[in-house]
């Protein structure tokens, strides 16, 4: 692949997933407009929800999903073997997801809900970097395909992969919006990295952090904020569990 | 500048001619807060009903009309084996209503950054001057300070301001397009008592004020009080957010990127507005970050705002609206700021100046 100026090796990209949905995959296909162009920067060796070829030759892998089973860890093991660059892809690999909300209960009890009287085994869920050493997580439930787009370019040219540093406030006040905190609302907009254009609050939903914490983020502050708004403490421990991305940040 | 006066009737259909032959925008209601307050932001109006003329304050400022959030600065292509720059900066003609006379403040000092610098911003121009801009008076909201920094009037920057004298607006004409405009609707000479009623209306703007922030000397304070433990103090309030540059008439700090586009047979540079309290502003290659504590960053959005250009052009950034205020989820203000830091330096003065004992 070459453009006038330089040459750019396609990346040898495999995708796989593991406990989620697979919607984060699924937004490879959006975008229509840059589809052709996006998928020329990619030699797609393994991607079964778009190709029944397998090839395990590949160079980067995307990994969506939690980690929920012991088999998935051994599968998780065997790609972090051949991946020279291992990309958590999506909330659920990058903090364990809304999946994580089954942690809240007894394993015997979450296979009986599910799948009462059947031999079922499941483990508490956990995220990838649990088990393997991620290079670059890309946040986001889902993942924002103008974002894996900009990542990807990076790859293939070899310049830094970054997200913002900053929180969604940011966005959301580029789009004008109405702060939810003026609303009455628990928002984690301002603990939350932004890249997601503050899609949810511009639709007038508080952010409920799929893309975990901005850098450096100052919680007790945020804490406060919640207390002094005299907003519902159990409701901002609900929030900050929904996608298990704020672990690091106890809050009683 | 050239005056004339308007019945409010016949200001509703200049108005109403102009958004609806124009790109438009002027305040409109978006919201009422939890407290029962109304929200408005500057938003498109294609008919003058649309316009909230009682409105307080927009809650951002009309800023990224001529300062865009994201704005792309220049598309790169690449050829045999080399690369050709596209500028564009064309900008389509907009109307806006309704800004206050701080915000007009605030374009001012823009076009002393933006314009009047060495290196001149065509993007910004391009939008600036394709912009006809209409002020209008109001009442100071409680904790509107704009007559501290002496930006509660203004003379210049915009086409044509508005003053509410009752039954009629008092109209300060500042620009041939708008003089033209006019023509074609009902003015009249300002009578004697036109004049009375807007010496009046001046008077009551200036007596409004509840909020008065003392910014004289500010300059030198913030050089004597760079070690305060007062910065430590917001800073530790400070949640990063970057609320307050966003929604500022006058905070233009940027950050430039250049991307490769997706075909790679091309590139753009972007610039995007920045806030000096995010965390990664003051990241230089390498990583090293030289603010990496919220005190720090707090306290150069400060100097930035009060003393920097305060030093080298004479004038504050700040134009007193208070919109960072309102916005701060973490209650920073203005205000309560420098009144820290002016308390800091006065409780000193007075330990050591105590007078000698009359014998």
């Amino acid at each position: 692949m070459k453009n006038p100026v330089y040459t750019f090796e396609k990346l040898k990209f495999a995708s796989f997933e593991f406990t989620c949905c697979e919607g984060c995959q699924l937004q490879f296909a959006n975008r229509e407009a840059s589809l052709e162009a996006f998928f020329s920067l990619l030699d797609v060796r393994t991607f079964r929800e778009i190709s029944s070829e397998k090839h395990d030759d590949y160079d980067i892998a995307f990994v969506e999903g939690s980690i929920s089973r012991s088999d998935e860890i051994e599968r998780l093991l065997a790609i972090r073997r051949q991946a020279k660059t291992l990309v958590a892809f999506g909330t659920c690999a990058c903090f364990g997801g809304v999946n994580s909300l089954k942690n809240c209960h007894s394993m015997d009890e979450c296979i009986a809900e599910v799948y009462p009287g059947l031999p079922v085994e499941t483990l508490p869920i956990r995220k990838i970097s649990d088990f393997v050493k991620v290079d670059l997580s890309i946040p986001g439930c889902p993942v924002a395909k103008k974002e894996v787009e900009r990542i990807v370019v990076s790859l293939v040219t070899g310049s830094l992969a970054t997200l913002p540093k900053y929180p969604v406030c940011v966005e959301c006040k580029e789009q004008l919006n109405t702060c939810l905190f003026d609303l009455g609302e628990i928002c984690l907009g301002p603990i939350t990295r932004a890249g997601c254009d503050a899609v949810c609050t511009t639709g007038k939903t508080p952010c409920l952090g799929c893309r975990g914490p901005a850098d450096d983020i100052n919680f007790p502050a945020f804490l406060e904020l919640v207390g002094e708004r005299g907003l519902n403490r159990s409701d901002l421990k609900e929030k900050l569990g929904f996608y298990n991305a704020f672990e690091a940040y106890p809050c009683q | 500048m050239i005056y004339k006066v308007i019945s409010k009737a016949e200001f509703k259909r200049f108005i109403d001619a102009l958004v609806q032959n124009n790109s438009a925008f002027g305040p409109r209601l978006v919201d009422t807060d939890s407290r029962g307050e109304s929200v408005y932001q500057f938003q498109p109006v294609s008919s003058v009903e649309e316009i909230a003329f009682d409105y307080t304050r927009t809650a951002s400022s009309a800023k990224h009309f001529f300062l865009p959030f994201r704005e792309e600065l220049s598309q790169f292509h690449f050829h045999d084996d080399d690369w050709e720059q596209n500028v564009s900066y064309e900008a389509n003609p907009v109307v806006l209503v309704g800004l206050r006379a701080c915000d007009i403040s605030a374009l001012n000092i823009l076009d002393d950054v933006l314009l009047n610098s060495h290196f001149p911003s065509a993007c910004y121009l391009a939008k600036r001057k394709n912009t006809f801009v209409i002020g209008m008076d109001h009442l100071p909201l409680p904790d509107c300070f704009c007559k501290s920094l002496a930006h509660h009037t203004v003379s210049t920057g915009f086409n044509l301001f508005c003053s509410d004298i009752g039954e009629k607006y008092y109209l300060s004409i500042n620009s041939s397009k708008a003089f033209t405009y006019l023509k074609e609707f009902q003015t009249e000479e300002p009578s004697h008592e036109d004049n009375c009623l807007l010496t009046e209306r001046r008077k009551l703007i200036s007596r409004s004020f509840q909020t008065e922030v003392d910014v004289t000397s500010l300059p030198s304070i913030l050089d004597i009080e760079f070690d305060s433990p007062v910065w430590e103090k917001w800073g530790a309030k400070c949640l990063n957010c970057g609320t307050c540059a966003m929604v500022c008439p006058s905070c233009y700090c940027y950050s430039v990127e250049e991307r490769f586009n997706i075909d790679l047979k091309g590139a753009s540079r972007n610039r995007k507005l920045y806030s000096c309290n995010l965390v990664d502003f003051a990241v230089v290659a390498g990583g090293h970050n030289f603010r990496p504590k919220n005190g720090d960053r707090l306290k150069y959005r400060y100097y930035h705002q009060h003393r920097g250009f305060a030093e080298n052009a004479n004038q504050q950034i700040c134009v007193g609206c208070n919109r960072c205020g309102r916005a701060c989820l973490a209650g920073i203000n203005p205000k309560d700021v420098i009144n820290d830091l002016r308390m800091e330096k006065e409780s000193c003065m007075i330990c050591v100046s105590q007078s000698p004992a009359r014998t």
